[in-house]
C-alpha cells in the first residue's frame, strides 16, 4: 500500500473513476495541464486527454451550468470550484439546478454531480477561500454535503460520492492536503456516503465533529485522558445527512456530549446536530450539549486567524464544561 | 497645471457604428406577406409551410384558451405567447428531433411542438411535477424559472453533444432582459470557447416585464452581444417565420458542422401582460405601441403568403382552430384525471435514496394525508 498525502488520494480517487467509467468527466479552472491550483488533478489531463480533463473558462456559474448540461447528456461531471469562498457566485447551478433536478422532471432527470472544492482555514489564504460553507449547502434539500478528514477517507468517500446518482458537494479542508499521510490502497474501494466513523471510543464524553476539527478533538481527547475523562471521538465525515444512528448511540452511552465545528457558531452543523440529539435522546443526558466553533463574524483575515479558528485547547474547555456540568 | 489634451487612440463613434452596422434585421416575408428576399427563400415544401401555419393557428388558440383556463382558475402559472409565433416555432421547425430544447418559461409552445403532451404542459402550468417528467425520446427540459440559467445548461448539452459526436443542436431561449443576466454573456462564451453545437436565441419582445429594451443596455442590437463571445449573431424579423427559419437552420448547420454556436435575436412582440400573475401593460406600454406591432402580426402575413400561392383558405384555418380546441378540451381533462401531487410524492422524489430525516418525514405526512 502506497503513502499518501489527502491530495494525492484525491487524485487517486479521480483518477480511478475516469478509468472506470467513460462517462466521467473532471473539469474546472486551470485543473487541465497546470493540474490544478493545489495539484488536485496532477497528471489527469495528460492520461485521460482534453476530452475527459478540461480546463473552462474562469467563471463559477458557467462552470455549474456546464455540470448541468452534461448530466442532461447522460455524462457524470465532476467539477472543480477553485476555492469554495467562490461558490456563491454558482449559487443557483447548486441549490436552483441540481438539487431540484429529479424534482422539477419528475424523476425523469438526474444529477450526478459531484462538485469539488477546496476550504478550511490555518493556510493564511487571502480573502473568500477559507469560508467554511457547508452549513449552507447542508439547507439545501436534494444535495449531500461530504468532508473527509483523512487521506484513505478522502478516496473512499470521493469514489462513492462520483458514483452517486444525486449531486454531492465534496468539500476538502486545505489545511489537510498536505499535513499528514497514511496508508491507502490501490485500485478502487469505497465508504459509504451519510456513514459516520467513530475515530476513538470513549465512555464520559461524545464529541462529535468534521473535517480538520477531527485531527483537533483526538488531541483533546488524549489530554482528558491523562486528567481521566474518556472522549469518544466521531467524525461525521458526510454533514448532509448526518449519521444519527451513530451520534444517537455515542450519545446514549456517554450520556454528554459537545459538537465541533470549525465555521461560525451560528446555525450550521453544530446547531443541527445538537438540536437532533435533544430531539432523541433528551432523557439520556447529563448535560447540556454545548458547541465548539469559531465567532459569529466573517472568516478571520491571516492576521488573527490562529485565535479565530477552535482547537484542541477550546475543545477540552468545553468538553470540561460538559463532564463537570 | 494645465492638461495636455491627447489625440483619442481610436475613434469610439465609429467602432460602434461598424458594430451595428453589422446587425442589419433579417426579413424574408414582409408585413404584407410578400417575399422581399427572393434568394434567402427557404427550401420548405407546400406541406411543410401548411404544417407551420397550421402550429402557428393552434399555438395562438392554444394561448387563447390558456388565458381563459388562467381566469377561471384551471391553470396556474402561464406566460402569454401571443404575437411569439413565428419567433418560436419557426425556430422550432427548423429542429430535427434528437436536437435538446432548454426552454424559458414563455417557451412552453416549443416544447410542445417538440414532443411535450399538452396535457403535461398543463400539468407543469398547475405546478404539479409529472409536468416536468419528460416522455422518452422527447428531448427537452421543463421551462426554467430562473433567467439565464438555461443559457449555461445549454452550452454544457451542447458540449455533452460534442463529445458524443451526435450531430445534434442544443437550442436555447431567453428575452431582452435575459441579456441583462451574467449567465447569458457566459452560456455564449462557454459555448463558444468549446465550440460547442448551441443556438441562443434572443427574442426580443420589447418589455422585461415593463422594463423596455433601450433601460437594458447602451447596445444598439442585442444580437451584437455576440461579438464579445466571438460568435456569429444575426437580428431577425421574429414576426417573419420564414426568416427565422431560415436563420435557426443556418445556425444548426454551422453547429453540426462543428462551426460552433450562434446568437439570434428575434424582433417581436408580446400581445399579452408578462404573466397572467396581475401584470397590467398599459401601465408601460402604449396602445399606440401595441397597434404598431399587431400590425407586424406573424399570422396575418403569413396567411396573406400562403393564400397568395393558393395553399391556404378559410376551411384549413378552421379544421385547425377546432382541432386545437378539441385537444385542449381533451387534454384538461387528463390534467384533471392526474392524482394531485402530495407531499409525500414531493419527499419521495428528492434524492434516489431518502436520508432519515426525509424518511422520517415521510411517515409524518403519510398520516396526514390518509386523513
Amino acid at each position: 500500500m502506497a503513502q499518501m498525502t489527502m491530495i494525492q488520494a484525491i487524485t487517486d480517487a479521480l483518477r480511478t473513476e475516469l478509468r472506470n467509467d467513460p462517462n466521467v468527466l473532471v473539469f474546472g479552472e486551470d485543473v487541465g495541464v497546470n493540474g490544478g491550483v493545489f495539484r488536485a488533478t496532477e497528471g489527469l489531463h495528460s492520461e485521460f486527454g482534453e476530452d475527459r480533463v478540461f480546463d473552462t473558462p474562469l467563471a463559477e456559474s458557467g462552470i455549474g451550468g456546464l455540470a448541468v448540461g452534461l448530466s442532461l447528456q447522460g455524462f457524470r461531471p465532476v467539477p472543480e470550484i477553485q476555492f469554495f469562498g467562490f461558490v456563491y457566485e454558482v449559487m443557483d447551478s447548486i441549490s436552483g439546478q441540481l438539487a431540484r433536478m429529479r424534482y422539477r422532471s419528475g424523476g425523469r432527470y438526474n444529477a450526478p454531480v459531484t462538485i469539488r472544492s477546496p476550504f478550511g482555514g490555518g493556510v493564511h489564504t487571502p480573502e473568500m477561500h477559507a469560508d467554511s460553507l457547508e452549513g449552507l449547502m447542508a439547507q439545501q434539500p436534494g444535495l449531500k454535503v461530504v468532508i473527509p478528514s483523512t487521506p484513505y477517507d478522502a478516496k473512499g468517500l470521493l469514489i462513492s460520492s462520483i458514483r452517486d446518482n444525486d449531486p454531492v458537494i465534496f468539500l476538502e479542508h486545505m489545511k489537510l492536503y498536505r499535513s499528514f499521510r497514511q496508508e491507502v490502497p490501490e485500485g478502487e474501494y469505497t465508504i459509504p456516503l451519510g456513514k459516520a466513523e467513530v475515530k476513538r471510543e470513549g465512555s464520559d464524553l461524545s464529541i462529535i465533529t468534521y473535517g480538520a476539527m477531527v485531527h483537533e478533538a483526538l488531541k483533546a481527547a488524549e489530554e482528558l485522558e491523562k486528567e481521566g475523562f474518556s472522549a469518544e471521538v466521531i467524525d461525521l465525515r458526510t454533514v448532509s445527512p448526518i449519521d444519527i444512528e451513530t451520534i444517537i448511540a455515542s450519545v446514549e452511552k456517554t450520556g454528554r456530549a459537545i459538537v465541533v465545528q470549525e465555521a461560525q457558531k451560528q446555525a450550521g452543523i453544530a446547531a443541527n446536530v445538537v438540536a437532533e440529539i435533544n430531539d432523541r435522546a433528551i432523557l439520556s443526558l447529563e448535560a447540556p450539549v454545548l458547541r465548539v466553533a469559531a465567532p459569529d463574524t466573517v472568516f478571520a483575515f491571516p492576521q488573527a486567524e490562529t485565535v479565530w479558528l477552535p482547537n484542541y485547547k477550546d475543545i477540552i474547555e468545553t468538553g470540561k464544561k460538559v463532564l463537570t456540568f | 497645471m494645465a492638461s495636455k489634451t491627447k489625440t483619442a487612440q481610436f475613434d469610439a463613434k465609429m467602432q460602434l457604428e461598424k458594430v451595428e452596422e453589422q446587425f442589419q434585421t433579417f426579413q424574408i416575408l414582409n408585413e404584407e406577406g410578400k417575399v422581399v428576399n427572393e434568394s434567402a427563400m427557404p427550401d420548405l415544401s407546400d406541406e411543410q409551410l401548411q404544417e407551420l401555419m397550421r402550429r402557428m393557428v393552434y399555438t395562438r388558440i392554444l394561448d387563447q384558451r390558456s388565458i381563459s383556463l388562467n381566469r377561471q382558475g384551471r391553470l396556474g402559472f402561464y406566460a402569454p405567447t401571443a404575437g411569439q409565433e413565428a419567433s418560436q416555432l419557426a425556430s422550432q421547425f427548423a429542429l430535427e428531433k434528437e436536437d435538446f430544447i432548454l426552454p424559458g418559461y414563455r417557451d412552453v409552445p416549443q416544447v410542445i411542438w417538440h414532443g411535450l403532451p399538452l396535457s403535461q404542459a398543463f400539468l407543469w402550468s398547475r405546478g404539479h411535477f409529472e409536468g416536468g417528467n419528460i416522455p422518452e425520446g422527447v428531448n427537452v427540459i421543463a421551462p426554467q424559472i430562473i433567467i439565464g440559467a438555461q443559457f449555461i445548461q445549454a452550452a454544457g448539452v451542447a458540449l455533452g453533444m460534442k463529445k458524443r459526436g451526435t450531430k445534434t443542436v442544443a437550442i436555447t431561449y431567453t428575452g431582452d432582459g435575459g441579456t441583462s443576466q451574467g449567465d447569458f454573456y457566459e452560456g455564449i462564451n462557454f459555448a463558444g470557447a468549446f465550440k460547442a453545437p448551441a443556438i441562443f436565441i434572443v427574442q426580443n419582445n420589447r418589455f422585461a416585464i415593463s422594463t423596455p429594451v433601450a433601460l437594458q443596455s447602451a447596445a444598439k442590437t442585442l444580437a451584437q452581444k455576440a461579438v464579445s463571445a466571438g460568435i456569429p449573431g444575426i437580428q431577425v424579423d421574429g414576426m417573419d417565420p420564414l426568416a427565422v427559419y431560415v436563420a435557426v437552420r443556418e445556425a444548426r448547420e454551422r453547429a453540426i458542422n462543428g462551426e460552433g454556436p450562434t446568437l439570434i435575436e428575434t424582433l417581436t412582440y408580446r400581445y399579452g401582460p408578462h404573466t397572467m400573475a396581475g401584470d397590467d401593460p398599459t401601465r408601460y406600454r402604449t396602445s399606440d405601441l401595441d397597434n404598431e406591432w399587431e400590425k407586424k402580426d406573424p399570422l396575418v402575413r403569413f396567411r396573406k403568403f400562403l393564400e397568395d400561392k393558393g395553399i391556404w383558405n378559410e376551411e384549413m384555418e378552421n379544421e385547425t382552430i377546432e382541432k386545437a380546441k378539441e385537444d385542449i378540451k381533451v387534454a384538461i381533462k387528463q390534467a384533471d384525471d392526474t392524482p394531485k401531487q402530495k407531499v409525500t410524492d414531493l419527499i419521495s422524489i428528492m434524492q434516489e435514496e431518502l436520508p432519515y430525516n426525509l424518511k422520517e418525514q415521510y411517515e409524518i405526512y403519510k398520516e396526514k394525508e390518509s386523513k
